[in-house]
């Protein structure tokens, strides 16, 4: 790869996201949380991320993570991107995200969906960089995705 | 500059590798520093192993016909060059598999069979924490499956194997000691004849990972004082400038002599009935099916050519350059070393951090200067954990190395901690 390359890899957004991820830090909420932890088999990243929904809106995202300026700036667009959203529409934007970061750089991407998470459409061009994106945004879809089945009509919210 | 040890012939050498000529995109030219994860290939390799393809490919060993008996003989050199190129007592100890990764789960596998080194409950089976994952996983299974004990020796904070409890660890009990012979992490050469020695004392079979140890150390199995040589070493062709498929596994005679067969299939037999079988002696009882016939040929050439120039010129030429990287190395603000600082006690690979920087990051930034290195916990997460860290970088040299190539390092670390805005 050549030095334009690493630019198109490492837009401005995302190294400031790196030096000050929003959202960061694991907090605790008295119901409805999920926590998962989540590895990249290959390089060793990790992170371990909590979920807490509150009347079917994700109220917190919160998340201790190692691992490349990547990941760690994609943890903190996460934390932007879906916190405030309800849960359907916050999948929707994860959906939009996943199709960007496996379109091999082909897919452009729509600023009033993904906002700085635009900046990741360079990383869909190094395949070993994806799995660094995704990290976060594949253990918060779990997390959720935990949390909503045990919110089916019986469900009472207890902590998993 | 004129660096004592180095390869008098470096330039000549650097030409035998064609790969090194490349331009990488953007006209970069290629800074290989990731020979501990392989190392590239000089032309007599990629020619022998062209030739025979080309010109003697069939079966060994069954096919009745010319082809047949240059392919069989071709092959069995490359075994006698192997054998010359370690030392080996006896030319039918060695082994090949497909990588060390095999060799090692063969010992593995067939000491928690039946048989009389099996291990079994009650007995314990001592590593290291410095252990490449090929070589813990494999005695994690085998202790799992028969009961047996994993225990280990821990590493000091100087990166070097805890001897200090070494009575209390290899005792009675101890079945099979097995360890790395280099650290793929932190370059630490361990003291192989003194723990064999004492694991021996015991009773004890020692293993050995050799796969660092083999590219750039001098070995002579045959010259060592028996109670002090492993009884097993195991390497991968693809780290000693041969391809990749192909490993190799010497065990000393006594031993595989005892071990009950691997794998089974044809070549590993000496008749079969419906009812059972007998086998093959060594080394054809541990090499079930066709082999990787070409790659070993090519394996062949590549310890032809390492003894050509010479084992010990190449650990000279290792630890030159090795000196010469910790120094450029330990100039960057913020990079911490890990593991020995004495060039003399370590081989060629060096992990290190980087403050404020990532591995991936840095490696990403040092291939957009043209310079190849490894990120990540480099199949040894437990010594990375005994760090505290999660992932290091890693550079590592070998025979084609030359200084200017450490200069690009250093310049193209300089230059990743501007790219990431530190003072």
């Amino acid at each position: 790869m050549t030095a334009q390359d690493l630019d198109a890899l490492y837009q401005e957004i995302i190294l400031d996201h790196y030096k000050n991820p929003h959202g960061k830090g694991l907090r605790e909420h008295a119901d409805r949380t999920a926590e998962v932890h989540h590895v990249n088999p290959t390089c060793g990243d990790e992170v371990t991320l909590r979920v807490h929904l509150a009347d079917g809106v994700v109220d917190d995202v919160s998340y201790d993570a190692l691992g490349c300026s990547i990941s760690q700036a994609s943890a903190s667009v996460l934390y932007d991107l879906v916190v405030g959203k309800g849960v359907d529409e916050a999948m929707a934007i994860h959906q939009e995200f996943l199709t960007l970061m496996q379109g091999k750089g082909t897919v452009e991407p729509d600023e009033d969906v993904l906002e700085d998470g635009i900046a990741f459409a360079g990383v869909a061009k190094f395949p070993a960089r994806v799995k660094c994106a995704l990290l976060s945004w594949m253990a918060w879809k779990d997390a959720t995705a935990q949390l909503v089945a045990t919110n089916s009509p019986a469900g009472d919210g207890d902590k998993s | 500059m004129a660096l004592e040890g180095l390869l008098p012939e470096l330039a000549v050498i650097r030409k035998d590798f064609p790969i090194l000529e490349r331009e990488l995109a953007g006209g970069l030219p290629l800074v290989y520093l990731d020979s501990a994860n392989t190392s590239q290939k000089p032309q007599v390799v990629i020619d022998t192993m062209v030739d025979h393809l080309e010109r003697h490919n069939a079966n060994i060993a069954r096919a009745m016909h010319q082809l047949g008996a240059e392919s069989t003989e071709a092959f069995e050199a490359a075994r006698d060059k192997v054998a010359a190129f370690i030392g080996a007592p006896e030319r039918d100890e060695v082994i090949f598999t497909k990588n060390a990764s095999e060799a090692l789960n063969l010992v593995a596998n067939t000491l928690a069979w039946a048989g009389p080194r099996q291990v079994g409950a009650g007995d314990e089976v001592v590593i290291t924490e410095m252990e490449h994952h090929s070589n813990i996983v494999p005695w994690q299974l085998l202790t799992q499956r028969t009961g047996a004990t994993l225990r280990w020796f821990g590493i000091t904070d100087d990166g070097r194997l805890d001897l200090s409890a070494i009575d209390e660890l290899i005792t009675e009990r101890t079945k099979v000691v097995s360890l790395t012979w280099v650290s793929n992490m932190l370059g630490t050469i361990n003291p192989v004849a003194a723990i064999t020695k004492r694991a021996h004392a015991v009773g004890a079979l020692v293993v050995v990972d050799a796969s660092q140890a083999a590219p750039q150390l001098p070995i002579d199995l045959a010259a060592m004082p028996a109670d002090e040589r492993p009884d097993l070493v195991a390497f991968t062709g693809h780290k000693v400038v041969g391809p990749t498929g192909i490993g190799v596994l010497w065990g000393a005679r006594a031993v595989l002599d005892v071990l009950p067969p691997f794998l089974g299939g044809g070549e590993m037999i000496e008749t079969v009935r419906m009812e059972s079988s007998t086998y093959a002696g060594i080394p054809h009882k541990f090499e079930a099916g066709t082999p990787p016939i070409v790659e070993a040929v090519g394996l062949g050439a590549a310890v032809d050519y390492l003894g050509h120039i010479g084992m010990d010129a190449i650990h000279a030429h290792e630890q030159a350059i090795t000196g010469y990287a910790l120094q450029g190395l330990q100039t960057v603000k913020g990079l911490t070393v890990l593991g020995p600082l004495d060039p003399a006690a370590r081989g060629g690979a060096i992990s290190f951090e980087l403050d404020g920087v990532h591995p991936h990051d840095i490696a990403q930034v040092l291939d957009s200067r043209g310079v190849a290195v490894r990120a990540g916990h480099h199949c040894a997460k437990p010594a990375h954990a005994r760090f505290g860290v999660q992932s290091s970088t890693r550079m590592s040299s070998y025979l084609y190395t030359e200084p200017s190539e450490i200069d690009a390092l250093v310049e193209a670390l300089e230059y990743t901690r501007s790219y990431f805005k530190l003072d």
